[in-house]
């Protein structure tokens, strides 16, 4: 399809995908965490960018972070020190864990862009306290978002960028509903790319491509599959050799639990509510990152019924090493699973160094069991 | 607590220190006969509340501590790896989480929490872990949320904090079905102040030359102003403490014999190690006279407003050293090195708490290029020894040391 080999070009080459974006967008602001409240600094007339490591070589970043930090944080760090994220304007930290809460000050003393916020959202989710908090915070980013951009942000400009993030989102839920319902109508790395793309391209061309996809696909019809239906669960994926491992192995991806899946994209922004309000309500409300504490069972609850919905055979853990958050949720997720009699295996991933070739044995093995 | 130097054996108050520590155990293991409730509680958090509700604050950091001292770490942190628990996470974390199921270490494991309290001001790994023994105990579980002050105390933030300590009392109200007790709320406010002040009193003893006391002694008699915070005993403690510095400056007592490099440390203890490494020191008559790790007890004093301790403790325990920028801690740092006049600085890079160690390097090279000091960086774990390489740190130490007599003559 046309439209998705935009976006698998798209996320091939993020420089040059950013400097195109550059033509028609004032300045790009990045940010690593699903929490960067994307739709002020779209309001802003800025491009929000989802920041990934390049993977490359870690030199530069040896400088500043220990060998004991998650490969995505210093991945990026190196991606910045080295150049390759020069076209950026700015970043924006929200609060999440410990990593990037000194990645932010790290960045912010190289101060290699001209712009630079800390939003440090509640950890905390579930009081009255922490919402009045997270709407401070967010009014607070507008007005700094107001001064670097040189305009006023309206009501309006909010409720339009609410209208086209609620659109890319609501049509990433079809997409992913589709995959559910017919297993394997989208290949596994277009649906990473998708994802992925959506993330980073020019979010006007997103909204405009996805209802196309999404219409193209219910149009056609369903692949005879037997494969079995796995749901991957951990921070970010961004290895698109996992999915394509899986898929050889006999298994399609029926739903995640990833901060660059589902916990990103589900839960609309209400549209008829004081904008501010309606977005600190989303992030507030949505599925919940182990950053971040709503109730000590609620993640697994969670994937429990992600898995019984998307009747899962199976769930798969992929976790960035170092990474404290999910590693600490690990444990009892597992028992959540267990005691429901859902098969699930752990995979530890590091981001520079994949080994692919041992993986995809235990994968393969996992998924002939299930 | 085990006993980490030789040399603090000299001093009276070690045995006391043990007595009030064996005591203060005894009676939080016994509070369930006593019909006294337990607090679980964050070794940043505030304790005060508790204490003007009569309620037993226990400290799983403290107790962690002690097993990292007896040398227990591996065996139970091996334990929570069996658990599932990556061998990567905070080995506090993982010790503390596997000896609640197995009931081991030095005293058996800690008595069963009825209500957990967890501030998030040092780091996320205590969310995640009062989370996990949230599951583990099924109790009720309060969190304070004190938003990182990368460069600064916003009104937001001070709101946000504020309000919580309000849901605070009011969860303890619920947990306790009592009222809370603002009077004795004021008299532990008060003793918590003075408690601090005398901290800070006896780490400034160490700017004499010679010290009467190290580090190592400070990481030992940090025990009560961390668990006993707030109380009478902690204040009498102190004061005693302070004046046997003053006896051994007056009568020209130093803690390493022939003192003639003074270091600075930074980060947690290496507990397992102390002994060891003290030693080692003393060997090339370096003493290490302050850290950055027990200043943190008394660090936010000037926030602190003894007639509105509830109001201004919101920000005193928002703005603690592990909670502000990396760039604010390096200022902290240069000031200790001016006021305790050291030679050098030793950084323990320790694998289990990222946000102490995160940001190291560049404090690092801000101390070398402002201060003009060496700096030696330690790759350790402050519990787990599986991550200590003696040799290694023997090597690298000995060379610092080499540098630091070609600097000083
Ligand atoms: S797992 Fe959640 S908190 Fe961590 S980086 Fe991803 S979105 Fe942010
Ligand atoms: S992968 Fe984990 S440690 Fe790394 S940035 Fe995301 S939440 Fe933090
Ligand atoms: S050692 Fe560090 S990570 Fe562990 S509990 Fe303490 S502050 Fe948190």
């Amino acid at each position: 399809m046309e439209e998705i080999k935009i976006f698998r070009d798209a996320i091939k080459d993020i420089p040059t995908l950013a400097s195109n974006i550059k033509k028609s967008h004032e300045k790009i602001v990045g940010y690593l965490c699903s929490y960067a409240p994307e739709e002020l600094i779209y309001a802003a007339g800025f491009h929000p960018m989802r920041l990934f490591s390049s993977k490359s070589d870690i030199i530069l970043a040896e400088d500043h972070l220990q060998t004991y930090c998650c490969s995505l944080v210093r991945g990026v760090l190196e991606d910045s020190l080295s150049g390759r994220l020069d076209f950026l304007d700015g970043t924006v930290f929200p609060h999440t864990c410990d990593s990037i809460q000194r990645l932010s000050d790290i960045w912010r003393m190289k101060g290699k862009y001209d712009l630079f916020w800390d939003v440090v959202l509640p950890v905390k989710l579930n009081t009255q306290s922490a919402k009045i908090y997270m709407k401070d915070v967010l009014n607070r980013f507008k007005t700094d978002l107001e001064r670097a951009a040189g305009t006023t942000i309206t009501d309006d400009d909010l409720n339009r960028s609410i209208s086209t993030f609620n659109l890319i989102r609501s049509h990433l839920s079809k997409l992913y509903q589709l995959q559910s319902r017919n297993p394997g109508i989208l290949k596994g790395e277009d649906l990473y790319s998708i994802v992925k793309g959506a993330m980073v391209m020019d979010r006007d061309e997103v909204a405009r491509l996805l209802p196309l996809i999404v219409e193209t696909l219910e149009k056609t019809s369903p692949p005879e599959s037997r494969a079995k239906r796995i749901v991957l669960s951990g921070s970010i994926c961004d290895s698109p050799g996992i999915y394509a491992m899986l898929e050889t192995s006999g298994a399609v991806i029926v739903g995640d639990d990833l901060c660059t899946g589902q916990r990103w994209f589900e839960g609309r922004i209400l549209e008829n509510k004081d904008p501010i309000t309606a977005i600190a309500e989303r992030y507030m409300d949505r599925i919940v990152c182990p950053a971040k504490h709503m109730n000590p069972v609620v993640r697994g609850e969670n994937i429990v019924a992600l898995a019984r919905e998307n009747k899962a055979d199976g769930v798969v853990f992929m976790l960035l090493k170092f990474c404290d958050p999910h590693a600490f949720d690990y444990p009892y997720l597992k028992e959540f699973l267990d005691n429901e009699g859902i098969k699930n295996m752990l995979i530890e991933m590091d981001d520079q160094q994949e080994n692919l070739g041992q993986l995809s044995t235990r994968l393969e093995t996992f998924i002939h069991m299930i | 607590m085990s006993d980490p130097s030789a040399q603090k054996a000299k001093m009276k108050s070690a045995k006391k220190m043990r007595d009030l520590m064996t005591a203060y155990y005894i009676d939080a293991l016994s509070a369930g006969q006593n019909n006294k409730r337990v607090a679980w509680i964050t070794s940043g958090g505030p304790v005060e509340p508790l204490l003007a509700m009569d309620i037993i604050p226990v400290y799983p950091e403290n107790h962690a501590a002690m097993i990292g001292s007896a040398k227990m770490g591996e065996d139970l942190c091996t334990k929570a790896e069996e658990m599932g628990y990556s061998t990567d996470l905070c080995s506090y974390a993982r010790a503390d989480i596997s000896c609640s199921v197995v009931k081991g270490g030095p005293l058996g494991g800690l008595p069963k929490p009825d209500m957990l309290i967890c501030c998030n001001n040092i780091c996320g790994t205590v969310l995640k872990w009062y989370e996990v023994q949230a599951r583990f105990y099924n109790v009720p579980l309060f969190i304070l949320d004190t938003p990182i002050c990368h460069t600064g105390y916003t009104p937001e933030i001070a709101k946000y904090v504020r309000a919580q300590i309000d849901e605070y009392i009011a969860f303890l109200e619920v947990v306790t079905k009592r009222k809370f007790n603002h009077e004795k709320m004021a008299t532990v406010g008060k003793l918590s102040l003075e408690g601090q002040k005398l901290w800070q009193k006896v780490l400034n003893t160490t700017a004499h030359k010679p010290s009467p006391m190290s580090a190592f002694d400070a990481f030992f008699f940090l025990a009560l102003i961390v668990t006993l915070r707030g109380t009478q005993i902690a204040v009498d403690f102190y004061t005693e403490l302070v004046q046997e510095m003053e006896e051994r400056i007056q009568n020209g007592i130093s803690v390493v014999p022939g003192e003639r490099y003074r270091l600075l440390w930074d980060n947690l203890p290496i507990w397992y190690q102390l002994k060891w490494l003290s030693g080692k020191f003393s060997e090339h008559n370096a003493c290490l006279v302050a850290d950055t790790y027990t200043s943190a007890w008394c660090g936010t004093i000037k926030y602190i407003d003894e007639n509105r301790f509830l109001d201004s403790m919101a920000e005193a325990y928002t703005r603690i050293y592990l909670n502000i920028g990396v760039d604010q801690m390096a200022d902290q740092v240069l000031e200790m090195i001016k006021f305790y006049d050291v030679d050098g600085f030793v950084m323990h890079s320790n694998r289990s708490c990222k946000p102490y160690s995160f940001g190291q390097l560049d404090i690092m090279g801000i101390v070398q290029e402002k201060a003009g000091i060496p700096v030696l960086m330690i790759e350790a774990d402050m519990v787990d020894p599986r991550n200590f390489s003696q040799s290694q740190v023997e090597t690298r130490i000995d060379a610092f040391m080499e540098i630091i007599k070609q600097n000083k003559g």
